[in-house]
């Protein structure tokens, strides 16, 4: 085997992007069980883990450029590289929403609850299972895996509609709902966006197993 | 890629080639796309430079060398009987690895071809021109019958061979790893040039040099071992290669 060196700087990098996506997976998970169980404190520490993920995001950002500038990887190693550098950028932003449903939690501090949260969480299951499952197909390089992973995102999709519909009536009921109801949309449409960001990632899946670029973020029939 | 129709100028056909009982290239089967640029890579001793010395028969000259299957050039066989090699030559020029000027002065470097074909034209302007197309004639053009070839720096040497080439009007220019010998700014202005003579002449390069072939080729074909792996657009052959071997290879696993 040669270019030892290059080949442990790139299967490193892959394990820290692996390693950011777990990370970014507690996050939305933290988020969402700090909503529900209304506990401000975990909500801020998923507000201020977002600057890591940040962090951690632009050093795999470096570390990416600096191998493209000295190793000129070509062929699946340049499409691992190239994928890296998308996937980093997809789990930043999903960081991004996870530490904005941190932060209303964190405005609507202890106010009870206008109605039991149940679809918000199984969004919040479904988007970290997919993240799960795209970062497992990247490591196999499984392009199979990565589009049912995007699959999913029809799930969280009508999860999202349902959710929007149930907050809309109770908003018509009782206008005192309103804030709150609002706030409830915007978690529900970060969980809604950052499935979308996942399926992004399984197109980077699907680019280096099988090297095409092919939208996933369509609607599944 | 480029825009250009693609037809082939040179077509190799089940082409072997045997250095006596070595056989270096095996049943190849390639076309040269016109005016595009076709880099051949490939390890040392893939046969990539026996192959693009077979274009214009430059194997002829060394002993015990035998061929089967076909070359042709626009269509007609160039080891065909009654091929006069000089005259395939003349439509297929020859870059070296190590630039080789005559040890004359700039001017007849130039104008040696044009004077043992016979050129009844006017030989100043065609040297004029092949040392423009070359992007030489501003460095040279206060010195052309003052300096020799070996006055001029390996930069400038390489870019005189190539204006010889093309002084003779070719069709097809074969560089044999053109900027082996050269600096990273020489070899850039070689690159650069390439490029620019695609307009006007169909260039097929050998280079162990696979960012090279990656910066200047439109077509990129990888050999190993004698055969022929890969044949396609230099960016599928960069970005998603069909055989193991060529992704091996270009990702430098190779052995």
């Amino acid at each position: 085997m040669v270019r030892e060196a290059f080949e442990r700087e790139l299967r490193a990098l892959e394990g820290e992007v692996v390693a950011l996506g777990k990370a970014v997976g507690e996050a939305v998970r933290g988020a969402v069980c700090a909503l529900r169980a209304r506990d401000v404190d975990r909500a801020e520490r998923v507000d201020r883990a977002d600057d890591d993920i940040n962090r951690r995001r632009f050093s795999l950002e470096e570390r990416c450029l600096a191998l493209l500038a000295t190793q000129q990887p070509m062929a699946s190693d340049l499409r691992v590289l190239t994928a890296i550098l998308h996937i980093a950028t997809d789990l930043e932003r999903m960081g991004d929403h996870a530490a904005g449903v941190a932060r209303l939690v964190i405005r609507m501090g202890d106010e009870p609850l206008i109605k039991p949260l149940v679809d918000i969480p199984r969004m919040a299951d479904l988007v970290v299972a997919m993240l799960e499952e795209a970062l497992d197909a990247f490591v196999r390089r499984d392009a199979a895996a990565a589009r049912r992973a995007a699959a999913w995102d029809d799930e969280v999709d009508a999860l999202h509609d349902q959710v929007h519909r149930e907050l809309f009536l109770l908003m018509i009921q009782d206008p005192r709902t309103v804030t709150q109801a609002t706030y409830l949309m915007w978690a529900s449409h970060g969980l809604e966006r950052t499935a979308d960001l996942v399926t992004n990632v399984c197109e980077r899946v699907v680019f280096v197993a099988q090297g095409v670029l092919e939208d996933l973020n369509q609607p599944h029939g | 890629m480029s825009e250009h129709e693609e037809l082939p100028v040179l077509s190799t056909r089940d082409f072997s080639l045997w250095y006596g009982s070595h056989q270096a290239v095996i049943e190849v089967n390639l076309d040269i796309v016109e005016r595009q640029i076709t880099a051949i890579i490939g390890p040392s001793g893939c046969g990539k430079s026996t192959l693009i010395r077979a274009f214009n028969r430059l194997n002829d000259l060394i002993p015990g060398v035998r061929t089967s299957g076909e070359i042709l050039f626009r269509g007609e066989r160039i080891y065909g009987r009654g091929v006069d090699p000089v005259n395939v030559r003349r439509h297929i020029g020859m870059v070296f690895q190590k630039p080789n000027p005559f040890p004359k002065s700039v001017f007849e470097n130039v104008a040696f071809g044009l004077r043992i074909n016979g050129f009844r034209g006017d030989l100043a302007k065609r040297v004029e021109s092949a040392l423009e197309k070359a992007a030489l004639w501003d460095e040279v053009k206060d010195d052309l019958h003052r300096k020799t070839g070996y006055d001029l720096s390996g930069g400038q040497q390489q870019r005189l061979c190539i204006a010889r080439a093309l002084a003779v009007d070719p069709e097809v220019l074969l560089m044999d790893e053109p900027c082996s010998a050269l600096d990273p700014i020489a070899t850039a202005k070689i690159e650069d040039l390439i490029r620019e003579l695609a307009s006007s002449v169909t260039v097929a390069i050998v280079t162990h040099n696979m960012q090279q072939a990656a910066r200047v080729s439109d077509f990129t074909a990888f050999m190993l071992l004698g055969e022929l792996v890969e044949f396609g657009p230099t960016r599928e052959i960069f970005t998603r290669p069909k055989d193991s071997r060529t992704e091996a290879y270009i990702t430098g696993r190779f052995g």
